[in-house]
């Protein structure tokens, strides 16, 4: 197996609050890894230092063997690791597919010069753009609302229209924070279909969930976290049984912790 | 000119093309019709024009990429200053127009960036405050700069900046056609700014629904999200102010230009508001609202001046309100009414102006 990211000491200190202390993981190329943990156990914060939203105290990501710049996201999604938002965080007045096309623009050149002579380059990247947007809306199933504003989507679709845009990025890595929240037992389903469907398509998968039956079925291996520190790292059914991970959720508190 | 023409009431919506039509032939013969009423409507529609290429350009940074910017104007004053002192006998330079232009254009998008660089991790009002302050220093800067040096001739202003001269042909001079016939010189600004607005039309249009308009877009309605997408929001930021900078700088240059005469008092924080009026009033991050907002709000006051006394007059015998403070309480009416009854302005922006067609040939329906 191939190791994709790689977490090396990642600490995250705010005020007096140690948000994550010492994370060390490693994520394999194709997986599905699930990182849970308790409310306030440090999983989005992981998620805001890896993917640049904030600086870490110390520690290195290492991304396809090459450290990963902190603190300036548009080159963690250049390198390729894309995100959603535990709170979905669309552009809301813009068309579904005008959103996917944003996710696009990491991966297009188009100047201003360009954009005013409306250069071969620009109006073939435009077409592609549109294009390949149109087909991810396919991919995620919402290909129906492509013109509808965003803000006027169903919460499912709303969910569904952040990870197509995270898509566009082209991503090796994609980081979902708590996909499932919020939706009932027929959308978890579709969208464990889904997450199933972009790991076949060799995209690797960060997940953050709470959800235990959705990482139970879906993760290949399970990290979990409690007060900023890593207190355990299996498969799904190894982590079940630990004691350490049985306390930090049912409250055997810190003596359990390592 | 499709955004524009679909706004057009009624006709717009049942027939595209003559309202199509229609808006190229009120652009083409309104000066004419307006000559009718007197040479100084003309002059009026060559203002309404110069208004409109700085809300379009206002509405750039406001609009698109939703950076408030209150000091706006000093884009305007640096264009014009720019012409002042480059085709004038002020410092005895007098360089052609073609020159000016993109110089003023270049100047305009620098000062564009300074203002930029530090108010970048302001917004909202945090940013309006400070770009407030910006449009004031370089306005107090133009009024004091004619000690010890004199550079911008003080609250006195520049005069008598050279007219645009295009291939040979000096704007500022009526073109004697026949013995009674002349093309009177404010038609030959009303065409030459027509066909700068034009021209700043279509580049803004395909700007909006290009890379880097969604980009402001995305900027504009989720900051982190945009970011998390991997756009790269300091360039985008600054591009916006540069590029909106440059349009208020080429309009500068025109208004300089064509009043012959440029001082400190033409770029009070007042006009950066009444150009900022205009583009809320018209819809914000929509290229007809600004143009239609442009409009009205520059031509009405002018229309009130006309009316206001003698309608008052014929209706009390005496002049009740004079017609300037019956200008800003109508205006303020018009605003209060306009944010209880359309508050996203007079042509709200439409989120979907990109794309229809490819998506109805893929047989997409809404």
């Amino acid at each position: 197996m191939i190791t994709l990211l790689e977490a090396r000491n990642i600490g995250k200190r705010f005020g007096g609050l140690q948000a994550l202390s010492d994370v060390s993981l490693t994520i394999r190329k194709g997986e599905v890894y699930g990182l849970i943990g308790p409310n306030g156990a440090g999983k989005t914060t992981f998620f805001n230092v890896l993917t640049g939203a904030y600086t870490p105290d110390g520690g290195e990501f290492v991304f396809n063997g090459a450290p990963l710049p902190s603190g300036k996201p548009h080159l963690v999604v250049a390198q390729g690791i894309a995100r959603t938002f535990q709170n979905i965080r669309l552009f809301r007045e813009l068309s579904a597919l005008e959103n996917v096309m944003a996710g696009h623009h990491i991966r297009t050149t188009a100047n201003v010069w360009g954009i005013l002579t409306q250069n071969k380059h620009t109006v073939e990247e435009e077409r592609l753009t549109t294009e390949r947007a149109y087909e991810l809306l396919k991919y995620v199933g919402i290909e129906r609302f492509a013109t509808a504003t965003a803000k006027n989507l169903s919460y499912g679709d709303q969910r569904r229209l952040e990870i197509a845009r995270a898509l566009a990025t082209e991503p090796q890595l994609l980081a979902l924070d708590e996909p499932a929240a919020g939706m009932n037992a027929t959308e978890t389903v579709q969208l464990k279909n889904l997450i199933e469907q972009i790991r076949g398509d060799g995209i690797t998968v960060l997940l953050i969930e709470h959800d235990v039956k959705l990482v139970m079925g879906l993760c290949d291996r399970v990290a979990v976290l409690d007060f900023g520190r890593k207190i355990a790292e299996d498969v799904p059914a190894e982590v079940q049984k630990n004691d350490a991970v049985i306390g930090a959720y049912l409250g055997g508190g810190q003596k359990n912790a390592h | 000119m499709n955004e524009l023409a679909l706004a057009v009431p009624w006709l717009g919506k049942r027939n595209p093309l003559a309202a199509r039509w229609l808006v190229i032939a009120i652009a083409i013969g309104a000066p004419i019709v307006a000559m009718m009423f007197g040479r100084t409507w003309v002059r009026v529609l060559d203002f309404a024009l110069l208004y409109i290429l700085l809300a379009l350009g206002l509405n750039l940074v406001v609009g698109f990429a939703g950076l408030l910017d209150l000091g706006y104007i000093a884009f305007y004053a640096v264009g014009a200053y720019t012409a002042a002192f480059l085709a004038s006998p002020h410092f005895d330079v007098h360089l052609p127009i073609w020159i000016v232009l993109p110089l003023a254009a270049c100047f305009a998008a620098t000062a564009g960036i300074t203002l930029g660089f530090p108010v970048l991790r302001l917004r909202g009002d945090y940013l309006a405050i400070v770009t407030l302050g910006f449009g004031e220093i370089v306005r107090i800067f133009m009024n004091n700069l004619n000690y010890p040096i004199n550079i911008t001739n003080g609250p006195q202003g520049i005069n008598s900046l050279d007219p645009i001269m295009l291939f040979g042909w000096d704007l500022s001079r009526n073109i004697q056609v026949t013995e009674d016939l002349a093309i009177n010189s404010l038609f030959l600004y009303y065409y030459f700014f027509l066909a700068c607005v034009v021209g700043s039309i279509i580049f803004i249009q395909r700007l909006q629904i290009s890379r880097v308009g969604r980009a402001w877009a995305a900027m504009r309605d989720d900051e982190l999200a945009a970011k998390a997408i991997g756009i790269n929001t300091r360039n985008m930021k600054l591009l916006a102010f540069s590029l909106g900078a440059t349009f208020g700088g080429v309009s500068g240059v025109l208004f300089g230009t064509f009043q012959g005469f440029v001082s400190p008092e033409s770029f009070s924080l007042m006009e950066s508001i009444a150009v900022l009026t205009m583009v809320v009033f018209g819809g914000m991050g929509n290229v007809a609202g600004a143009i239609v907002g442009a409009i009205i709000l520059s031509a009405l006051p002018e229309i009130l001046r006309h009316l206001a006394v003698p309608v008052q007059n014929a209706l009390f015998g005496h002049v009740l309100l004079d017609p300037e403070v019956l200008r800003m309480l109508l205006l303020s009416l018009a605003m209060i009414l306009m944010m209880l009854l359309r508050p996203s302005g007079l042509i709200p922006a439409n989120a979907k102006y990109s794309h229809i067609r490819y998506l109805k040939a893929k047989g997409v329906t809404e």
